[in-house]
């Protein structure tokens, strides 16, 4: 009998194109996803080589970081470099004969949102993109990491990947979460306890009980954020919800492929006695709705904390702290809760999906965000957006006061007009707290949706746990 | 790819934990559509003022420190977004080598495929070579890949591991596309088999 295996491992060997004799090996990809900022260079390398796609049938394009997310972007883009780099991926698409959703496509939307969505993610698959977010698709017990351009353009040449095999690591949660506690929350406070390089050289599988009682997408916002723990990548064990999610979808099997996949599917779990080089374990009752103060993810607390100083830690991160709170403007002691918000974005590939913004429509229920707030809910696809108009949500959003965006990342990495000012205080829903991030001098608080809808009825952070109202 | 040559140099020191690629070069540059020119705009936000006049206490702008090639850098430098621009941002500059503790992953392949060599050493190492790296130009740090060691001015030596493939590419020169081009039949025969045990992929 072969030695216990984890899922990785699994996933890993049905993939291993080629072995060379000092170890370096080629990973065969299943799918790369491809958007408009991390591609050109690629197809422009291609191009100056006389290469061609491999696989066009297994690569899919979708401009999503630069696009506006106003009405009137069907007039266009106006800013000419983003314009620039939409038209050459839709060119570059057309060209190397790739799937592609444009603007102009309601299915259009944000790279790690619309893969899943259309059924191009499955369990067992390699998925590579030019985004380090890629780690979302490990929800569906997919192996699936961001990559660079060099990279990207391997890929699209090769439909393969020099690899090396990365560590197994293990992150369990176990019981139940409380109240008010989300998938955002598990996957905030694990890099709280990990700190942003503790995955470095490891593939997370997140399981326990916790794990198994999320919801595809709460399990994508976790693993959405394995990068941030430093991770090459983080994936969960299919299970039912996760064949009932993808059953049906446009890309998914179907018939008698259906069935054998279903058979290799159910494979696709760790063995017992695998052998992991590192675990964590976290009670899933000890997570408590969670907030960054700082400039990195690592930099995370329980919403009913204080801002910590720089004496409270050790080594280089004393300097850091120093340096983030001056940047984000807070006192050491100040309470989290007493910090006052101008902006709040809901949205991004954490979470921009249909649970997510069902989460902070019931918090914004009955509510007007404060005066002067800015609020905005940007869904993650249009697909997404036309369901939570169906649902009503758009309407509960706009009567609270949110500005009712289109699909993309809009703040998320600010690439396009949806921008902080210097200053600028925002509760976010997306996944970097870095410097700069949502525009220069911007100062972000990353959260749940919930706790972001809170913040925009309240005007500063506030504990989901005691908001009046809340579900 | 230009073959990668011993360095020997003055060394910018930057202390600074968790620098991300955010910061080495943040996004309104990533609209580009090219590789090159993105030198000028390296770590943007903490050169330059919102005017665009240079940050005068930013080691970059300090004269010992304008044309340095090898930065020494805090732990996990280089986590956050797979940004390539990253990379070629810091090539553009001229910077060669990055030494630290450790990198994010993605970072650390995305420098190899650009001719920077990112060498993880120790603590005690790199806060040798970055108390070294403040002496500016009173102090010269050197590099040499072939034999893996990067050598403080005075005279100590470290070593430091690299993967044989990585290092045998970066001295080279070598483009890895074309590398694994030479094995298509493996590649061919992979997927005809793959295929058929897995039809729906």
């Amino acid at each position: 009998m072969s030695a216990p295996k984890t899922i990785y491992d699994k996933i890993w060997d049905a993939h291993l194109a080629h072995e060379a004799d000092d170890g370096t090996c080629l990973l065969y990809i299943d799918r790369h996803l491809v958007h408009e900022v991390t591609s050109p260079q690629a197809f422009e390398g291609l191009r100056m080589a006389g290469r061609s796609v491999r696989a066009p049938e297994k690569t899919i394009a979708v401009p999503d970081h630069n696009v506006p997310t106003t009405l009137d972007r069907v007039n266009g883009i106006d800013n000419e470099e983003s314009r620039i780099q939409v038209e050459a991926l839709d060119k570059n698409a057309k060209d190397f004969g790739i799937h592609y959703y444009p603007v102009s496509d309601v299915r259009q939307g944000i790279v790690h949102i619309v893969g899943p969505e259309q059924g191009w993610t499955l369990p067992g698959m390699t998925v590579v993109c030019g985004d380090s977010h890629t780690a979302t698709h490990g929800a569906f017990g997919a192996l699936a990491h961001g990559i660079g351009t060099s990279e990207v353009e391997h890929v699209l040449a090769t439909q393969t990947l020099i690899q090396k095999k990365s560590k197994n690591m293990k992150v369990e949660i176990t019981g139940s979460l409380r109240p008010g506690v989300t998938a955002k929350d598990i996957t905030m406070s694990v890099i709280g306890v990990t700190g942003t390089a503790g995955g470095t050289g490891y593939v997370i599988e997140y399981c326990g009980q916790a794990i198994e009682e999320l919801s595809m997408e709460g399990r994508m916002t976790v693993c959405n954020m394995a990068i941030e723990g430093g991770a090459r990548a983080g994936l969960i064990a299919p299970d039912q919800k996760t064949y009932d999610y993808v059953k049906g979808r446009p890309h998914a099997p179907s018939d008698a492929d259906w069935d054998k996949a279903m058979a290799y599917w159910k494979t696709l779990f760790t063995d017992e006695d695998a052998h992991f080089d590192k675990v964590i374990t976290l009670k899933g009752e000890d997570i408590a709705p969670s907030v960054t103060w700082g400039t990195s993810p690592e930099d995370v607390l329980p919403i009913d904390a204080v801002v910590p100083a720089p004496s409270d830690f050790e080594g280089g991160k004393v300097e850091a702290v120093a340096r983030s709170l001056e940047y984000m403007g807070l006192e050491a002691g100040q309470k989290l809760t007493d910090v006052a918000i101008d902006t709040v974005f809901i949205g991004s590939c954490t979470n921009g999906r249909i649970e997510d913004l069902r989460a902070a429509a019931a918090v914004l229920k009955g509510h007007k965000i404060k005066d002067g707030m800015r609020a905005m809910v940007v869904p993650g696809s249009g697909l997404v957006r036309a369901q939570a108009e169906e649902e009503g949500l758009a309407d509960i959003f706009i009567e609270a006061g949110f500005e009712w965006r289109m699909a993309g990342c809009s703040m998320c990495l600010a690439m396009n007009p949806d921008q902080l000012a210097p200053g600028e205080r925002c509760a976010a829903t997306s996944n970097r707290n870095f410097e700069g991030r949502q525009g220069r001098g911007g100062r972000t608080h990353l959260l749940s949706p919930a706790m972001a809808a809170a913040a925009a009825v309240t005007g500063h952070l506030t504990d989901i746990r005691t908001f009046e109202g809340a579900a | 790819m230009e073959k990668f040559e011993n360095v020997s140099g003055v060394a910018a020191p930057m202390p600074l934990i968790n620098i991300d690629t955010d910061m080495i070069i943040p996004k309104q540059f990533l609209k580009t559509i090219k590789r090159s020119g993105l030198g000028v705009n390296l770590f943007d936000e903490m050169r330059y003022d919102q005017d665009g006049s240079e940050i005068a206490d930013f080691v970059l702008n300090q004269p010992a420190y304008r044309n340095a090639g090898i930065i020494v850098a805090g732990d996990n430098f280089g986590c956050g977004s797979s940004r390539e621009h990253a990379p070629w941002a810091l090539r553009d500059f001229g910077v060669k080598v990055v030494i630290s503790t450790s990198f994010a992953d993605i970072f650390y392949n995305n420098c190899f495929k650009n001719g920077i060599l990112p060498v993880v050493l120790p603590k005690e190492a790199v806060d040798t070579l970055m108390d070294d790296a403040g002496k500016g130009e009173n102090a010269r740090i050197a590099v040499d890949l072939e034999n893996q060691t990067v050598s403080a001015t005075d005279g100590t030596v470290f070593g430091f591991e690299v993967d044989a493939f990585k290092k045998h590419c970066l001295l080279n020169g070598l483009d890895d596309i074309g590398l694994t081009m030479q094995k298509t039949d493996a590649i061919d025969k992979f997927e005809e088999k793959y295929a058929e045990i897995m039809p729906w992929v």
